[in-house]
């Protein structure tokens, strides 16, 4: 694919590199190098992981039992909104643009940086900020209005931290909005000699469009965070019925920015198995330009069905149903890309290193969650399944089960060019195998509870769920270990580790032609490209040529 | 136009490069800021169509001739602005350091004239809250979006100034925008998204019904 | 990148939208019925198409900037358009 050759010998690790060009404190926390950026995102959202996941490990704990035993309602209450704010603004929405994006796309397009290296360490900042809002919310006594903050009962009634808690959302949104702002700019401007957008690894062009989500979405959330807090802070606000205000105005601007959010916590995730399945299965992607199309039409489609989550508000019965007609359209993009993902892997070269058994994983349980997801939007059929644990499951799957698959997949893939080492491989799969059990364990019980009946946000559950209860704590058990071993062995690995040298999946790529790790300015020369991505079946005829020489 | 001996940050290929990937940046920036607003020009549009007499009798209590010399104070500052990011292009300091001025100054005076009609506003008890005294909730509604969409534009209209302020000295000082007048041009973009916004504001807020 | 930066342009654009203005006000004391509402909105676009085209120099610009511009009005455009589909019908039948 690139005409410039590699000079490098396979697995001896360069003298110098991002990682040891520099060493002090300093310099990585006022560095403006992207790689080195990623990494720093890569350490917080991993702290707020576990964060969300110890709230989501003392929920499951409680609902162990019918009664309300472990914590008490209000506790629960603050439980699952940390849970949740935590898990979407502090992990999921950064998790890949910010570690795998910050690291990649520049490497991807052939540049040097990003288009402003001082806004990328700004944006980090702007995250921490607002970290440290959020985590100052939780500390001093938490926040109980669940993560969607609906008025009145967030702007009057709530007792806790809800304007620190939402000051947190402001100003990490901001950080957002910076990497959002930089990833747009930088791959429309920085995109090296001959690489037309036709020719970008796929990777891109959901990092792209969950940029343009980014841009358009997040301020509107802003504002109506702000709107929310000036409600509660000054007794007065266009939310408050007393006032003549309309709680509803609040969700429609809620979810316009949340509907749209969700999106951003899936598009990385198919763009990270867009990459590896082509890998793995020695196949050009089927259908390349049908999946790039998709892609933005799922980021375009997506602004338009919010109302889904207001079917039972109390909005007109008429925008009801335009809602629920656009929120069917919106799977139809989702499913060309699982059609086109299989497609790819029919009559491929499939082997199952822990990157492809993540990327496998994904396509199933995002089918699974996407297809859930038709139920919710036929209105009928919401009424019923509206707040109970169908809806849980159902975004647990396509967030869990999918992106954060895609996520690990993509760290693993990813991780002998970030690190310069490979991981130990059986452990690795052992991990990857865990933690698809343990999810299916936890979160497919969670369909039958809510079709059955079991509401959301609740400690107490009538006794005829607690078999079910207790086989999803059981699965968030497993899932739990499924996740802290990838903690263990890649951090070994950065010590103990073989090294990985510039291509160990013989994948196509830029960031492959480079050294592992890379230097700090990502290319000795700026590469130039002169065909298309997944080029895997011409480096399979030229290595078949070159044996039959 | 493109100096080529201009220099340019070590990611970029090129000056031209880097000036368009600015440009593209600020413009994409500016789009957010539509959003911002957007959530409450939405809040306003919802409840001036649920509360159409109480906001028409609510926008004759504002004081017309203010908000109308505001707007045209705004806008000459935006001609202003526009000949002082031609006079960064052209590399005329004197020029450029008198019309930033003049353009700060003009923002000055629109938050002077802002502050009158908040004082005057407050002291007749149309703040909305407990000393809210005028017709019933309807009308607070629309002095609470009254303060709050003037209140944010005013907030934004301060941090230009601060920035023109700025720049202004900077160029004065250490002719900063010699080699590299982008940052004139962003300025730029930032204050005329500025004057739109009020542009949008002024009719919503001043002129619902002054027939009647 | 052309920069629109003729004087004559700033200096009409300028009295245009300064007439535009006398305009809005004027018409706000003549009672139009609904078409106050509608003529004061247009005027509004009008004065900020002038701002957008004249004093940002988009008039010149490149393709990608005219994208940049349009796709923030769509977009609050989108947001309008469905929020209000709600609010509009719920006195709906």
């Amino acid at each position: 694919m690139i005409t410039e050759t590699r000079d490098l010998p396979m697995k001896v690790e360069p003298a110098t590199n991002y990682l040891n060009v520099e060493h002090s404190i300093r310099s990585w926390l006022l560095t403006t190098d992207h790689k080195r950026i990623g990494l720093l995102y890569m350490v917080s959202i991993t702290l707020f992981f576990f964060i969300g996941g110890a709230a989501a490990t003392l929920m499951r704990l409680e609902l162990l039992t019918p009664q309300g035993d472990l914590v008490t309602s209000a506790t629960y209450n603050k439980l699952f909104t940390i849970h949740g704010v935590v898990m979407v603004w502090f992990f999921l929405i950064p998790s890949i643009p910010t570690v795998l994006g910050n690291f990649l796309v520049p490497m991807m397009i052939g540049a040097r940086d990003v288009a402003f290296p001082r806004l990328n360490l700004a944006s980090w900042y702007l995250f921490m900020a607002g970290g440290a809002f959020a985590l100052f919310a939780i500390i001093t006594g938490g926040v109980d209005t669940g993560w969607t903050f609906y008025t009145p009962y967030s702007s009057t009634y709530a007792n806790g931290h809800v304007i620190a808690m939402a000051a947190g959302i402001f100003i990490a949104g901001f950080g957002s909005i910076a990497t959002g702002l930089n990833f747009i700019v930088t791959i429309h401007k920085m995109r090296a000699p001959g690489l037309t957008w036709f020719r970008l690894p796929l990777f891109i062009w959901t990092i792209y469009t969950t940029s343009i989500i980014f841009v358009l979405a997040t301020p509107v959330l802003a504002i109506t965070l702000a709107l929310m807090a000036l409600e509660r802070a000054f007794g007065v606000g266009i939310f408050n019925p007393a006032m003549g205000g309309d709680p509803l105005l609040f969700q429609h601007l809620f979810w316009f920015y949340s509907h749209p959010a969700v999106y951003i916590m899936i598009l990385p995730g198919m763009g990270v198995v867009s990459e590896l399945i082509p890998c793995f299965a020695r196949k050009r992607l089927f259908g390349y330009n049908f999946v790039a199309y998709a892609t933005v039409a799922i980021g375009v489609f997506g602004f338009l069905v919010w109302g889904h989550h207001m079917f039972v508000s109390s909005q007109s019965i008429y925008a009801g149903m335009i809602f629920s007609v656009l929120s069917f359209a919106v799977s139809i993009p989702s499913a060309i890309k699982v059609f086109n993902w299989t497609a790819t892997l029919y009559k491929g070269s499939i082997t199952f290193q822990t990157p492809m058994l993540y990327a496998l994983g994904f396509i199933g349980l995002f089918t699974i969650g996407g297809l859930t997801g038709l139920f919710l939007a036929s209105l009928a059929v919401d009424v019923p399944l509206h707040d109970t644990y169908f809806v849980i499951a159902h975004f647990h799957y396509i967030m869990v089960g999918g992106m954060v698959m895609g996520y690990l997949g993509g760290l693993h893939f990813w991780w002998p060019k970030i690190s310069g080492r490979l991981y130990c491989e059986w452990l690795a799969k052992l991990s990857a195998v865990t933690i698809f059990l343990g999810f299916n364990l936890t979160f497919f019980p969670q369909f039958i509870l809510g079709f059955l009946g079991m509401p959301r946000r609740y400690p107490v559950y009538a006794p005829e769920f607690q078999v079910l209860n207790v086989l999803s704590t059981s699965g968030a058990s497993i899932l739990a270990i499924g996740y802290l071993l990838p903690l263990a062995y890649l951090l070994w690995s950065l010590r103990y580790g073989k090294p990985a040298g510039a291509n160990p999946w013989q994948a196509t790529g830029l960031e492959w032609t480079t050294a592992s790790p890379p230097p700090r300015d990502n290319f000795e020369t700026t590469p130039v490209v002169t065909a298309g991505a997944y080029a895997y079946d011409a480096q399979l005829a030229e290595s078949e040529a070159a044996r039959h020489v | 136009m493109s100096d080529p001996a201009a220099t340019h940050a070590h990611q970029f290929d090129d000056a031209m490069q880097q000036r368009e990937a600015a440009t593209f940046g600020m413009w994409i920036f500016l789009a957010t800021e539509v959003l911002f607003f957007g959530g409450m020009f939405l809040g306003y549009t919802v409840y001036r169509f649920a509360y159409p007499e109480a906001f028409a009798e609510a926008s004759r209590h504002t004081l017309l001739s203010f908000g109308g010399t505001n707007v045209a104070v705004l806008l000459i500052s935006s001609a202003t602005m526009a000949f002082a990011v031609r006079a960064a292009r052209e590399r005329k300091r004197t020029a450029l350091v008198w019309l930033l001025l003049t353009t700060a100054a003009l923002g000055t005076l629109f938050l002077g004239i802002k502050g009158f009609e908040y004082a005057h506003e407050i002291s007749e008890h149309l703040l909305p809250g407990k000393s809210f005294q005028f017709g019933g909730a309807h009308a607070e509604m629309f002095f609470y979006l009254y303060f709050l969409m003037t209140g944010v534009h005013a907030l934004h209209v301060t941090i230009g100034v601060v920035l023109i302020a700025i720049f202004a000295f900077r160029a004065w000082r250490s002719d900063a925008f010699a080699q590299h007048d982008t940052p004139v041009d962003l300025l730029g973009l930032y204050w005329h998204f500025v004057d739109i916004v009020w542009v949008f504001l002024f009719p919503l807020i001043y002129l619902i019904d002054r027939h009647s | 990148m052309k920069l629109d930066a003729d004087s004559k342009t700033y200096l009409c654009t300028t009295a245009a939208l300064l007439a535009l203005l006398a305009l809005t006000i004027g018409a706000a004391f003549v009672n139009l019925g609904p078409f106050n509402t509608i003529a004061a909105m247009c005027i509004s676009i009008a004065k900020g198409l002038l701002i957008i085209l004249f004093f940002m120099h988009v008039r010149g610009s490149n393709h990608l900037i005219w994208v940049a511009v349009a796709t923030g009005f769509f977009w609050l455009g989108i947001m309008f358009a469905l929020s209000l589909s709600d609010f509009m019908t719920r006195g709906w039948k």
